[in-house]
């Protein structure tokens, strides 16, 4: 696919878009210099090289750590459930509901469930997954996808939500945040009570002990976890790190990096179902571990280092690309520069081959990314592959065939010069030739001289 | 489940652990080579200074702390809190010797879900205990038990924590110290850091989403 040229330009033309994306991404940029500068977090860069350390390690050993996560899961009530893709996972879901007859289920914040569109499965099935996180919640009742990865809304003002909720809940037009906030409340407080299912995604899963760990600020995924008797958590295999103790490098950078929080308000760290003697708590803990094309971003040993990401959305916030052309514009759910690397290894380089080169290569992604991945490195790496592909392809009958007139031409001396002479006569032209009038629109051309070198030879030679 | 649906999932297992093994030329099993030991990194500062420091770190947050002397003095603390006001109280034996779970306006002594549930929705006050705070950061940290359920902390627009200062620790690198493995005890483990909030609209920060807006800390200073 093309780059969206025409909604690129819409969003660029948008000034009341681009004031959202540029103060939105720009207040997350504050937040977090406040809180990774060297008075406050004097160890920030070793903490970076080992969250690197300890994600390297995982990943190349992630057989391992899946099976010590599992066989720990397993010794805590829960069980593991590994899917190969999205409908797999959505399946599982469905003949569990099914079974115990239960037609609505609550969900907290998870981009692997936006990633396999996970609550369209369910309703085809008529199976009703409510958004619980503020922002995810306005997006699904304006039917969009997320903006960015730790702000979903991030592009709404309080005037699109005042709309949203007029429209979907029939609310009187409130455009107060914390009456907007105190709406969605009431209505998503019934449904974590009424829910038979509460649905979680999960920032890291924890071999040694077999739990998985969710990070948010809100409590809906604390609501989604504990007031319903099912709780289903859907992760990608690649969030697995070995043990508990790692939580304390990690926690450090992920609430910094993404939100400019030490820690977020609620860190929960879940294991199985309800223990004996434990009065709430659900009853039954189901994992599924998620493919959906993972293992195929691991042969790479330098492209693998994608999976190390944890979602924190700083690279984003520090794209001048993203920050122009803002979340809708990137082809899949995964926007921004860790977008740009992990959609074309998870679609193929032929999908979207604009997308590598959509970086000015500028590095502020780099620096930002708390797990320190290559992301510049990655790109030019793609864009390579991207070309390789490409001159195999289409480009290459074209271009073949040009050299090889030129070959033919270059060795005939009569004919050569005919040419020239032709061209130098048709130059003027150039710049109103279809696929050249773009290129040569941002360039001044040359004026042809009025004299060839042969005939200036000629002239010389008859002079002398 | 049916029989197909079960060889199906062994089948999803085997294909990606052994796509997951092909892709990084590993063998079933094979441990790794070497282990990365994790690094805690505990301040070694004054004991006493952790309650100075918990206090500021959760006024920021905008929470709320009460230092009191010894049990006999929370009461009095946190009364002005609770005039007419309803509240939840969980089983925490600490709750019970501060003399919270006597008051009147203060519903405990559930072992029942759904009896819990539906008493914390209708509560204004959320009351426990907590299992560890840390300084570091202004944080509760609870792990779920008979004596502290999930919903306490949760379901009522306010959280009233009471625990002694000898609970409080340096960090979260610290907790991770004395409970490496926190699910040998627990399927809950929570840490609570200041007020629910969202900034999901225009990045504009709201306290109280789907959790207490409000939070107070009880610190009992000789205990």
């Amino acid at each position: 696919m093309k780059a969206p040229e025409t909604e690129i330009q819409q969003a660029i033309n948008d000034p009341r878009l681009q004031l959202a994306i540029y103060t939105g991404t720009g207040r997350l940029i504050d937040h977090r210099a406040k809180v990774v500068g060297a008075e406050e977090l004097p160890d920030y860069q070793e903490l970076r090289n080992e969250a690197h350390a300890v994600k390297k390690h995982t990943i190349e050993n992630l057989d391992y750590y899946l099976e010590q996560l599992e066989s720990n899961v397993i010794a805590h009530g829960g069980q593991v459930i590994f899917c190969r893709t999205g409908e797999e996972a959505a399946d599982f879901v469905l003949n569990l509901a099914k079974e115990r007859g239960l037609h609505m289920l609550v969900k907290s914040k998870s981009m692997t469930s936006e990633e396999i569109d996970f609550n369209e499965r369910l309703e085809r099935h008529h199976l009703e997954a409510v958004e619980t996180d503020l922002g995810e919640y306005i997006l699904q009742l304006a039917h969009q996808r997320p903006y960015h990865i730790v702000a979903p809304a991030l592009h709404l003002t309080r005037y699109d939500v005042a709309r949203i909720f007029t429209q979907e809940l029939g609310v009187e037009n409130e455009v107060v945040i914390e009456k907007q906030t105190r709406i969605a409340r009431g209505v998503l407080r019934r449904k974590f009570l009424e829910a038979g299912i509460g649905v979680s995604g999960a920032n890291f899963l924890i071999a040694d002990s077999g739990a998985i760990v969710v990070v948010e600020n809100e409590g809906n995924a604390r609501l989604s976890t504990s007031a319903p008797k099912i709780h289903i958590a859907i992760a990608g295999i690649e969030k697995v790190i070995p043990r508990a103790q790692d939580l304390a490098v990690f926690l450090n950078l992920l609430g910094r990096s993404a939100t400019g929080q030490p820690l977020t308000a609620y860190t929960s760290f879940l294991s199985g179902p309800r223990r004996e003697g434990e009065i709430d708590g659900p009853d039954e803990f189901y994992l599924l571990l998620l493919d959906n094309g993972r293992t195929k971003l691991l042969e790479d040993p330098e492209k693998r280092q994608s999976l190390y990401c944890i979602r924190c959305g700083a690279c984003l916030n520090h794209c001048p690309v993203y920050r122009k052309i803002g979340g809708h514009n990137y082809p899949w759910v995964y926007s921004g520069p860790i977008g740009a690397i992990i959609t074309p290894q998870f679609h193929g380089v032929t999908e979207d081959t604009w997308l590598p080169f959509a970086s000015s290569l500028c590095g502020a992604c780099a620096e930002v990314c708390p797990v320190k991945i290559e992301i510049p490195k990655l790109l030019l790496k793609l864009r390579e592959e991207v070309t390789q592909v490409k001159r195999k392809e289409d480009s290459d009958v074209m271009e073949r065939f040009a050299f090889q007139l030129f070959a033919w031409v270059a060795v005939r001396p009569k004919i050569y010069l005919l040419l020239a002479s032709l061209g130098s006569l048709f130059f003027p032209l150039v710049p109103h030739i279809g696929p050249l009038k773009k290129w040569a629109s941002q360039r001044t051309l040359p004026e042809p001289a009025k004299q060839s070198f042969h005939q200036w030879w000629a002239a010389r030679k008859g002079s002398s | 489940m049916v029989g197909g649906a079960e060889r199906l999932i062994v089948t999803a297992r085997e294909q990606i652990l052994g796509g997951v093994r092909k892709a990084l030329s590993r063998t079933a099993g094979q441990p790794p080579l070497f282990e990365t030991a994790p690094t805690l990194r505990i301040p070694r500062s004054d004991r006493n200074l952790y309650v100075d420091l918990f206090v500021q770190k959760l006024e920021n947050l905008g929470g709320k702390s009460f230092r009191v002397r010894d049990t006999a003095a929370v009461v009095p603390a946190i009364a002005e809190l609770l005039v007419q006001k309803s509240a939840v109280a969980s089983n925490s034996p600490f709750l019970r010797k501060c003399g919270v779970t006597g008051l009147a306006q203060v519903h405990a002594g559930f072992t029942d879900r759904e009896e819990l549930k539906e008493a914390c929705a209708a509560a204004d006050f959320g009351i426990t205990s907590v299992d560890y705070a840390l300084a570091a950061t202004g944080t509760f940290v609870m792990l779920s038990s008979h004596s502290e359920a999930r919903l306490v902390s949760l379901l009522p627009p306010a959280h009233i924590a009471i625990f002694p200062r000898s609970l409080l620790l340096a960090n979260l690198d610290e907790l991770l110290s004395i409970l490496p493995r926190p699910a040998d005890q627990t399927s809950s483990m929570v840490l609570i850091t200041g007020p629910s909030r969202t900034a999901d609209i225009e990045q504009i920060l709201v306290r109280g989403v789907h959790g207490p807006g409000e939070v107070y800390a009880v610190i009992v200073e000789n205990e």
